[in-house]
């Protein structure tokens, strides 16, 4: 009973700052997606023609929602978990009974929560440029979820080893917005060289848009149960690493 | 029972320095207890042990028989902690800090609105509850913290140096709600640069210095090992030859100031005599340092010439 109070004390915590906020956490990718439906969807989309026997505007909107939702539920978690660090206001969980896993289980809802929302508030974005018939609603929930549950915990472990921040910037700009462009947001790997093709096969970003693009217009570059498999594998992965790193203290204990 | 024990408890940090270099300390439930210690002397560290935000090297620490390592969780909900930073969001209200604070506790929301507004009320801070914490004053920051540490009923408290920095007027408040907190039952360990705060509050004490514990007492007896008070007298004439006491110790600080070292077996009497003897006439005196404070002096000094 305490222990979900207090992991409903900081999802709680975390919904209000990113609420309070809403203009540096909503209404960007609102601004940003808009101007991506608007430039490739619809401008440049109408010279592409069609991919897969759909429209390049309908190609490219469960990649756009997929990224939103990468982008947002790592920045929630990275930057909300690094100032509470920054700011030592961690000593206030790290004094009170509150179990490691509830700590993590907290903050990743946040994280969760943010990358959901963002990702609805693109969908009805993407809704004045084309209809959106979500063929699998539940796979396409599924993956959601699990998308933003694996980015939340990366930005979690990195808040965790960051030391400035600037630490908390470097994946994001470095790593994930290369993988994501490079993950077949805006293109199928199909149109691809042979050889980068296979190089595409080792982004994991790739199998969870085709796996959300499968879920929204039944269209995939990869095999759907090796993404499943994979995002599960990984998510397991990061879940052990965060939880040793906060019991060794790693970032946030003397 | 002991509402903290302590046990060779030792502290290495990476860098190699030995912060801790087994400490044993033991504090009673319900005591008012100092622990002082001059700055880099290991009194944060040892605090940072207890409330789990520093790693030990070795040694055992119990709060209320709860071991902090093996049954860390039980040990942390007797405790309260005010550290000696600031350590809360400053983009939240005091009243979300407070609330939070009880939420992290497992205490029920309604419960910890209940409980928040009653500890908020305490550091005389609810008008405050829905101002953003950063626009408040450094005092009542501190008062947030302390209505933060409460929050939750603690059995052992622990105030790290939370006067630092508060103007005299809300110091003393504080020291009276402190007072009537532990009156309320609460054990409370106090750090302090003040020391007479902690010779008006604590009833025991333990000083440390480079990382070990040279003194463990009671405030009662360990003041009685002072053996010369040192006084300020301001004359109502200036003197122009400082005078010979028998038995005292005699200093000119200006011309109408003297400071005198009293031997405690001396007194005063004999003192006044010899001065009205000498035609010195005294209007006021003072402690030149507080009682605790000349022995906390005493004991660091002795302790360094015992080492070189």
């Amino acid at each position: 009973m305490s222990v979900f109070i207090a992991f409903n004390t900081i999802v709680r915590k975390e919904i209000y700052r990113f609420i309070r906020i809403w203009p540096q956490t909503l209404l960007p990718p609102a601004i940003t997606t808009a101007l991506y439906f608007l430039i490739f969807g619809k401008l440049i989309g109408d010279r592409i023609g069609t991919i897969h026997g759909t429209s390049y505007m309908d190609y490219i909107v469960p990649g756009i929602i997929l990224m939103s939702v990468i982008t947002h539920s790592y920045a929630n978690v990275v930057s909300s978990f690094y100032s509470t660090k920054f700011q030592h206001n961690i000593e206030e969980l790290l004094v009170a009974p509150v179990p490691n896993w509830v700590i993590l289980a907290g903050y990743i809802s946040g994280g969760i929560l943010r990358g959901v929302l963002v990702g609805v508030v693109v969908a009805v974005i993407s809704l004045f440029f084309t209809p959106l018939n979500v063929q699998n609603p539940a796979m396409a929930m599924a993956v959601v979820l699990l998308t933003s549950t694996l980015f939340s915990l990366a930005g979690f472990i990195n808040a965790i080893l960051a030391e400035s921040f600037d630490d908390i910037s470097i994946i994001p700009n470095f790593v994930l917005t290369p993988l994501s462009y490079l993950g077949g947001v805006f293109y199928s790997v199909d149109m691809l060289p042979l050889i980068w093709q296979h190089i595409s096969l080792g982004n994991p970003i790739l199998y969870m848009v085709s796996a959300f693009r499968f879920s929204v217009i039944g269209v995939s570059d990869v095999d759907i149960s090796l993404a499943f498999l994979m995002t599960g594998g990984f998510i397991l992965l990061l879940t052990f690493f965060a939880l040793w790193l906060l019991q060794r203290g790693t970032g946030i204990k003397t | 029972m002991n509402a903290l024990s302590i046990h060779n408890l030792r502290k290495t940090y990476s860098n190699g320095f030995e912060a801790l270099k087994g400490i044993d300390l033991e504090v009673k439930q319900g005591d008012f207890f100092a622990l002082l210690g001059a700055n880099g002397a290991g009194k944060s560290t040892a605090i940072g042990i207890i409330s789990s935000l520093v790693n030990a090297t070795s040694g055992t620490v119990k709060i209320f028989g709860y071991d902090v390592k093996t049954q860390r969780n039980l040990a942390k909900s007797c405790l309260g902690l005010v550290p000696q930073e600031i350590n809360f969001n400053q983009f939240d209200t005091a009243k979300n800090i407070v609330l939070n604070q009880a939420g992290y506790y497992g205490i029920p929301r309604k419960l910890a609105l209940q409980r928040t507004e009653t500890c908020l009320k305490q550091v005389d801070l609810w008008d405050k509850r829905d101002t953003m914490s950063r626009r408040l004053s450094g005092g009542m920051k501190r008062r947030v913290m302390i209505a933060r540490a409460m929050v939750h009923a603690p059995k052992l408290l622990i105030l790290d140096e939370p006067t630092a920095g508060v103007d005299i007027e809300i110091r003393r408040s504080m020291w009276e709600m402190m007072k009537d907190v532990n009156a309320q039952g609460t054990t409370i360990i106090l750090t302090t640069h003040y020391l007479e705060e902690a010779e008006s509050l604590c009833r025991n004490i333990a000083i440390i210095d480079s990382g070990q514990i040279i003194e463990h007492s009671d405030m009662a007896s360990l003041l009685t090992r002072l053996h010369v008070d040192y006084f300020i007298l301001d004359l109502a004439q200036p003197v122009t030859i400082l005078p010979t006491l028998n038995g005292y110790e005699i200093k000119q600080i200006s011309e109408k100031i003297l400071e005198v070292g009293v031997p405690k077996e001396r007194g005063l009497n004999d003192l006044f005599a010899q001065l009205s003897t000498a035609n010195i006439h005294v209007i006021s005196m003072k402690n030149k340092s507080n009682r605790l404070e000349q022995l906390f002096i005493n004991l660091i000094d002795n302790k360094n010439a015992r080492e070189s």
